[in-house]
């Protein structure tokens, strides 16, 4: 109910070369996208969603034959939904450097003719927002009504208000933060040696010899997702719950949390590339809009001039409600248009993908502000 | 719970803000005030509110809101960010009483407060027949009530005195209308505009 239905992802090329922050230059690249809702004639109902580490273009909706891929987002997207197709164009996008069609080191390396694999060089935050602006072009799209994203994604939606904030004029930031903390960096880290130090991995070229780093991919996973629950939560869906109802005495998986992790890795393995991991956690370690400004968050955000939602909930300590209040009290500083809301969720940090009542209700309240 | 009250203080507190001026209001609930203030005098701003429900009227009225816990005090907030720091009917509801009021004079040139007058002739009349007072600007009853402060306007007026706050202007109720004539026996509500000493 209440789904934007069928969708197809759509395709376009960028023949222009494209210079990465880190020094490195693409001549050319391919982003892969889905739009629902109509583009108002004067372009002025646009949202695009950024997606966070492991999500792609398909926000919404579903494939034609596969009932079961819905979007990562289709809670939150649709008609009548907070983010309102009736009203919004909205914009789903893979990102440079992904793993669902987008160029990424999966695709061929021109220089070669074969997959860029470790060759693909690392791309960071600032990168995929100027990539997301030429497909704004692509769009006609002058001016977003809004960007919008959780975690990573709410770290593209900040970074569009800085590197182009002509082009934005509401910005909402959930579940985010303005740089990584040391123990975010440590957890990205941890998942990279499980992906560098598997024997599969083949320096990255593991496209070459027909294998996939499988065991370090799954452990990053496992990692990554008990950062993503809180204590309280998992204490709530797993306890000291067994799965076989007696201890083993051994190795094989005798509580139920053991089995959740591994069965979350294995599947993440069958359609994520450790190559798009590598690259993705690096975005989200480098992230730091304040690091040309000696650190000073505030002046970081003087050029920024779009109105901001920022949201954060109680039980996220990945990127817990300090790291969103750092980004409000810079904004107030600056004398900005901003908005706070810190949900209540037992969620942790992935209560942003979830669908509780209030924090769907101020995102859409805060949307349904925005004029098309 | 500004809504108590209808408007009448909103007014009294218009007319001290200069068009343009920064405003922070705490305790905002829907944002009615912001939005009066914004729509009036062209302030620009934002509202304090710890409660979800307050926090959501408050983004459906436009206004800034920051859902934020003001016992934890506004260590965030440049100081002289504001003109005004503006607690309207919910400075009874708050622990940290001392702490909160130096930040709002810390963070704001001029600090507008109001609150119910616990010394009113009825609440008096109330306590002599051994009842704790209910009223139009006291409506809770003991055990449901948010206030977690009673005190009158010669208590208030004493904790700034020993707390170096200037008092700069007072202004007195009594259901919507002025009094001048012994304001902590026959105010219900009293609004104060309060400086740095």
């Amino acid at each position: 109910m209440n789904s934007v239905g069928v969708v197809t992802p759509q395709r376009v090329a960028f023949d222009a070369p494209i210079t990465l922050r880190g020094g490195a230059t693409l001549p050319g690249f391919e982003l892969v996208y889905e739009t629902y809702g109509e583009l108002n004639a004067e372009g002025s109902n646009a949202v695009l969603v950024c997606h966070a580490l492991s999500g792609s273009h398909h926000v919404a909706g579903v494939y034609a034959g596969q009932q079961n891929n819905v979007g990562w987002w289709d809670n939150l997207v649709g008609p009548g939904k907070p983010l309102d197709t009736n009203r919004f164009f909205v914009v789903g996008v893979n990102n440079l450097g992904g793993c669902y069609g987008s160029t990424g080191p999966i695709s061929t390396n021109p220089a070669t003719g074969k997959p860029y694999g470790a060759d693909f060089p690392v791309v960071t935050v600032e990168d995929w927002v100027a990539a997301q602006a030429r497909l704004a072009d692509h769009l006609g799209i002058g001016c977003w009504a809004a960007v919008i994203g959780g975690s990573l994604g709410g770290m593209q939606a900040l970074e569009w208000t800085l590197q182009f904030p002509e082009r934005i004029r509401h910005a909402l930031v959930i579940a985010s933060a303005p740089k990584l903390s040391a123990q975010n960096i440590a957890f990205n880290e941890l998942a990279r040696q499980a992906i560098l130090s598997d024997p599969d991995f083949h320096g990255g070229h593991y496209y070459e010899h027909g294998v996939v780093p499988v065991r370090g991919l799954r452990l990053a996973r496992m990692v990554g997702h008990i950062t993503y629950l809180s204590d309280d939560q998992m204490a709530e869906k797993f306890g000291r719950e067994l799965k076989n109802g007696k201890l083993s005495y051994g190795y094989d998986t005798d509580f139920q949390i053991e089995s959740y992790l591994r069965y979350q890795g294995d599947k993440f393995t069958t359609y994520f590339d450790a190559n798009t991991y590598l690259i993705t956690t690096k975005a989200l370690d480098y992230f730091d809009p304040a690091r040309d400004y000696g650190g000073d968050l505030q002046a970081a955000l003087a050029r920024s001039t779009a109105s901001f939602f920022v949201a954060s909930f109680t039980t996220d300590w990945r990127f817990a409600p300090e790291r969103s209040r750092e980004i409000v009290y810079a904004l107030m500083h600056n004398g900005r248009d901003v908005s706070y809301a810190e949900v209540d969720c037992s969620a942790g940090h992935d209560s942003f993908l979830l669908d509780d009542a209030h924090y769907h209700a101020v995102v859409g309240a805060y949307l349904d502000r925005i004029e098309t | 719970m500004t809504e108590i009250f209808g408007r009448f203080d909103f007014d009294v507190i218009a007319r001290w803000i200069v068009p343009g001026e920064r405003v922070l209001d705490l305790g905002c609930g829907d944002g009615s005030l912001l939005k009066f203030l914004k729509a009036e005098k062209g302030i620009r701003g934002y509202g304090v509110d710890n409660a979800p429900e307050n926090v959501l009227a408050a983004i459906k009225n436009g206004v800034n809101v920051l859902q934020f816990d003001l016992e934890k005090g506004l260590a965030g907030v440049d100081d002289d960010a504001f003109d005004h720091v503006i607690m309207s009917l919910s400075l009874q509801t708050v622990r940290h009483t001392v702490p909160l009021v130096k930040e709002m004079l810390r963070v704001g040139h001029e600090a507008v407060v109001s609150f119910p007058n616990f010394g009113h002739r009825s609440h008096r009349e109330a306590i002599a027949q051994g009842r704790m007072p209910v009223s139009e600007a006291l409506p809770y009853q003991w055990y449901n009530s948010p206030n977690v402060r009673f005190f009158t306007i010669a208590d208030f007026e004493a904790l700034c005195a020993d707390n170096g706050i200037v008092v700069r202007e007072g202004l007195f109720f009594d259901e919507g209308r002025a009094v001048t004539e012994d304001p902590n026996l026959n105010a219900d509500v009293a609004l104060y505009r309060l400086g740095r000493g």
